[in-house]
Parts: structure tokens; sequence; C-alpha cells
């Protein structure tokens, strides 16, 4: 049986919040994700046939959401580029983690230069580093961290294997990181080893 | 880091980040849980991950604008 008009119009009213969130994420720019948003609300009508399981709507719309965006950039392009969602090649750089650059272990006594990292860091600050990921890093980010997605539900919104999501999802956290260390360091953000060496 | 038990540091940090996520099978989870009991270290990078990813989903919930909610509902209104 297909949503009924009423049923869609509270589906879609109870996750504008996430969804219109995301789509910000996407498009940097709150015009386009209003424009967004609307295209993925009339695609989803115009596909409810084929929402198997109300109780999937949310990743059923994201996946409306994510797959609209890359259709309609698309034919903002001059020509046709590889599908940044979709790709998968590696960065070529390590796993890399702020824990293990600032943590202290022989200075616990001193507090916590990684509790500290954070208390420093500001909203603009993550949101900037978000901002700055590739994008098929800053969508997997935002809708397992920033919206809280399951990675069954990833991985339906994105169409990929759930191991897909847990690899992606690795690396964008790393690439994350990178860019949040970076971001701190321009901020004059010591270690407590750089801080003893230069007074 | 501590090596003095169970599977080991090495072992429990690979399955930390799915352990914060709620996403660990539960044949794993046990095991990461164990080893936390007795790791001061781990125990450190755990409550780093789970405070960046609180950080992380406080950028949630951000008022959507009433130009796009209006816009939604008159949209569906006319469907």
């Amino acid at each position: 049986m297909t949503i009924s008009k009423d049923a869609f119009e509270t589906y879609v009213l109870e996750i504008l919040g996430p969804l219109h969130g995301v789509a910000r994420r996407l498009t940097k720019n709150e015009a386009d994700a209003e424009d967004l948003v609307a295209e993925a609300v009339t695609r989803a009508w115009r596909a409810r046939a084929s929402l198997a399981d109300p109780v999937a709507f949310r990743a059923w719309m994201f996946r409306i959401l994510t797959n609209t965006f890359i259709s309609e950039r698309r034919k903002t392009l001059a020509r046709p580029r590889e599908e940044q969602l979709l790709e998968e090649s590696g960065e070529g750089e390590g796993a890399f983690s702020i824990f293990e650059r600032v943590h202290q272990p022989f200075l616990l006594w001193f507090g916590s230069p990684e509790q500290e990292f954070l208390d420093k860091l500001l909203r603009e600050d993550l949101d900037r580093a978000l901002a700055a990921l590739a994008e098929h890093y800053r969508v997997v980010v935002v809708l397992a961290d920033v919206e809280g997605l399951k990675y069954g539900e990833i991985a339906a919104a994105l169409g990929v294997p759930i191991g897909t999501v847990r690899s992606r999802l690795a690396r964008a956290r790393s690439a994350l990181q990178r860019t949040l260390w970076n971001v701190a360091l321009d901020h004059g953000f010591q270690t407590a080893r750089a801080a003893a060496t230069h007074g | 880091m501590s090596e003095t038990h169970d599977l080991g540091c090495e072992w429990a940090l690979k399955r930390l980040v799915e352990f914060v996520d709620g996403e660990l099978p539960e044949s794993e989870h046990d095991g990461v849980e164990q080893h936390l009991r007795t790791c001061r270290e781990c125990c450190s990078r755990l409550e780093f991950e789970t405070r960046l990813k609180q950080r992380l989903s406080m950028l949630s919930g951000d008022e959507v604008p009433s130009t796009t909610r209006d816009r939604v509902r008159e949209l569906i209104r006319r469907f």
C-alpha cells in the first residue's frame, strides 16, 4: 500500500530538521539547501510507491536527497565530473588521530591535553572542518555523527554496502581530525611537549 | 599502553570507534568493555572520541527557516 498524502507530510515534517541540516552541509548555502529539500520532497512523492516500509522512511528520504544533490549538481557542471559522493579511492594518507597527537600518558596529573583541545574547539571550527571535507566524506560524517543515523541507515541512504560505510566513515573521521588539528594549530594550540620546548 | 590483560590495546582500539557508535557486534562488545575496565589509556581515548562525537551531534537541530517549512508544506498540499 502506498503512503497517503497526510502520512507523507507528517513523516517529512518529522525529519525536516535533519533533512535541511544535511542539505545545508551538502550545498553550503541556505538558498540552495531549501531548493534541494523541495526538489527531494517532490521526487520522493513521485517515487512513493518505492517506499516498501514506512519504518525505513528516514533512510529512503535521505537517499533521495543525496541522489537529488548529485543529479542537480551534475546539471550545473560545464562538463561531467566523477561522482564524488560515490568515489572510493583513498586519500593516500595514513589514519590521523588528534588523541595520539596530544595525549601525554605521563602527564595525567597535570590535566588532560586532549580534553583541553576539545574544550577550546569552537562550533565554528567544527563547521569549517566539515565544510572542508570532500563531499563523499562530509555526507557520511554528517549522517553518522551530526544526525546520528545507524550504519544500516547510512548504507541505505547512500546505496552502498555497510562495509563501505564503515571504511568510508573511518577515512572521513581521520580527514576531519586532520583538519581540526590544523585549525587548532592555526589558532595557536600547543601540545604540552611543544609548550615545554618553546616556553 | 597496558599489555597485562585480555585482548590488548591494539585489538580494542581497532574497535573503539564502532563501540562508541554502538555498532560493534555483541560478540566483540564485551571484549572491548572488559579491556576498558583495566586500561586507563584506552579509557582516555574512549572519552575523547565520545566527546568529539557529542560535539558534532550538537551541530544538529538548527532551526529550519520558516520559509523552507512553509514551502515544503505548500508543495505537499499541491501534490
